[in-house]
């Protein structure tokens, strides 16, 4: 085992090379999306007889993120994951979760985003209680 | 035209041990569509992994999963070991092996109970458990624990196995040994249970690439694919090549697993006869720096946990990419197409593990 060392990608041209990695018979492992404090990078992680190959996509602030669901249709859960942990728009996906893949209405959004505010303390507040009716024939 | 029906599969089915659903779509009682919705048990350890520190990481990954928690530390620690450079001693990384392939023993035998189950041969469930039981108690025998055996650390293992445990060990082997040859047939030749796997759940070779299936399901494809060919911590020296079957459906990948369970009770006799004298760890300094794509064969197939530190005791980002998680879109592909009443053993024909999945 060595460590990582990825190939540079453009939103421009990685779709491109995504092709190519299929032609070539890759196999898709997994997409990492890691959170770099200006921008996400976004890791795809190929395999061939053991043999791995990784391409980083560097997003900025706010980008979509463009699915690959089509060349891979593995990577529709994983993309969705990404979504739901990262906030990060994806468009093209083949099952789209709206989010809601592994967290639910009342969760955090973006829990592992490191961004201020879009962490675990911004979890949406439930709604107030209701103030409670007073007591009729004093306090108990 | 049939009325279509939509199902809420789970999350509390009695085949299910965990929390997942699936979304069935029928036609009469045809599946015509699965959609899973999981997050029931969802923990987030991969962000609590970032607020511990890389020692308690092991700790913490090894609770990712409650039955192949010593794959996930091993893998953890192959990985912070390739970040920071360490060598393993030998011994160490054979004694690694030997408990991985216990782990994978009883997982399969769990496999195997829980398929019987889901077929409904409780008998065939119980004899599996109680050959499970063999392993278990080997573990903790060797370990001093059962299931979470904590005894992997960063730059090697934290305990050593005595030539009196080893014997036991061997006993114990033997035993199971007996138990899989009574149980061999029932699984394998039963008229009632080859009619409930046999064509069930198909998975073709080219489905399986395409649609990413890891481990027993796509070996049980016709794909030649597991990581300890890739010679891992001992494999390259105890020569290994993977099992695999053609058929691609339940059957196939039961078989896969009674093959396995006998690929690692030899694994096991090969790497203690061939167990180095020597030290089993070496001292950590520093903390790690960089990025690593560490693997490991799991008994559901290939994890993958990314590793990233930036030289501090706390790592700037972990992941881990379960078997079971790379296992959906192909047993979402599976389902449309086959009876209502065999959806319960198709999904557990894939070894389906939520804790794994939803981290």
């Amino acid at each position: 085992m060595s460590t990582l060392i990825a190939t540079e990608v453009t939103l421009e041209n990685f779709m491109g090379r995504a092709a190519q990695m299929r032609q070539q018979g890759y196999r898709l492992v997994t997409l990492t999306c890691v959170d770099t404090g200006n921008g996400h990078d976004i890791l795809y992680h190929f395999d061939k007889k053991y043999q791995m190959e990784h391409f980083r996509l560097r997003l900025a602030e706010g980008a979509t993120l463009p699915s690959i669901c089509s060349l891979y249709p593995a990577a529709m859960i994983v993309e969705n994951e990404i979504k739901d942990h990262f906030g990060i728009a994806v468009s093209g996906l083949s099952i789209d979760f709206q989010g809601r893949l592994v967290l639910t209405e009342d969760a955090p959004r973006a829990p592992m985003s490191k961004r201020c505010g879009m962490d675990i303390d911004a979890r949406i507040p439930a709604a107030p209680p209701a103030t409670a009716p007073a007591v009729k024939g004093g306090a108990v | 035209m049939s009325r279509r029906t939509i199902i809420p599969f789970g999350p509390q089915h009695p085949v299910f041990p965990e929390p997942i659903q699936l979304r069935l779509v029928l036609e009469d009682e045809k599946v015509v569509e699965a959609l899973p919705a999981i997050g029931y048990v969802h923990r987030g350890l991969e962000k609590l992994a970032e607020q511990k520190d890389f020692i308690q990481d092991v700790y913490l990954v090894e609770r990712i999963c409650g039955i192949c928690s010593f794959m996930h530390s091993m893998n953890y620690c192959q990985g912070i070991e390739t970040l920071m450079d360490i060598t393993v001693p030998d011994r160490a990384r054979f004694l690694r092996v030997i408990w991985a392939e216990l782990h994978r023993m009883h997982s399969h035998l769990l496999f195997l109970g829980l398929l019987a189950d889901s077929f409904g041969f409780e008998n065939l469930f119980m004899q599996c458990m109680r050959c499970r039981e063999d392993i278990i108690d080997v573990m903790e025998i060797t370990a001093g624990n059962r299931i979470l055996l904590t005894t992997c650390c960063i730059g090697g293992v934290r305990k050593d196995i005595s030539a009196e445990m080893f014997s036991e060990v061997h006993n114990a082997l033997d035993r199971v040994f007996k138990q899989l040859k009574d149980l061999h047939p029932a699984f394998a030749d039963d008229y009632t249970v080859k009619k409930r796997l046999i064509g069930v759940g198909v998975l073709s070779m080219e489905k399986a690439v395409e649609l990413g299936a890891v481990g027993p399901v796509a070996k049980a494809s016709g794909l030649s694919m597991d990581l300890r060919q890739s010679g891992y911590a001992v494999y390259k020296e105890l020569g290994f090549s993977p099992v695999t079957e053609k058929a691609g459906d339940c059957h196939a990948r039961m078989m896969i697993r009674l093959r396995e369970l006998d690929q690692s009770m030899d694994l096991i006799h090969k790497a203690i006869n061939m167990l180095p004298e020597g030290p089993i760890n070496v001292p950590v300094k520093g903390n790690p720096t960089g990025e690593v794509a560490a693997r490991i064969e799991q008994p559901r197939g290939e994890l993958l946990f990314f590793i990233k530190g930036n030289g501090t005791k706390n790592l700037e980002r972990f992941r881990a990419r379960t078997p079971t998680f790379a296992n959906l879109p192909p047993l979402l592909h599976m389902l449309p197409g086959y009876q209502l009443a065999d959806v319960p053993v198709i999904v557990i024909s894939i070894d389906p593990c939520i804790s794994c999945t939803e981290r």
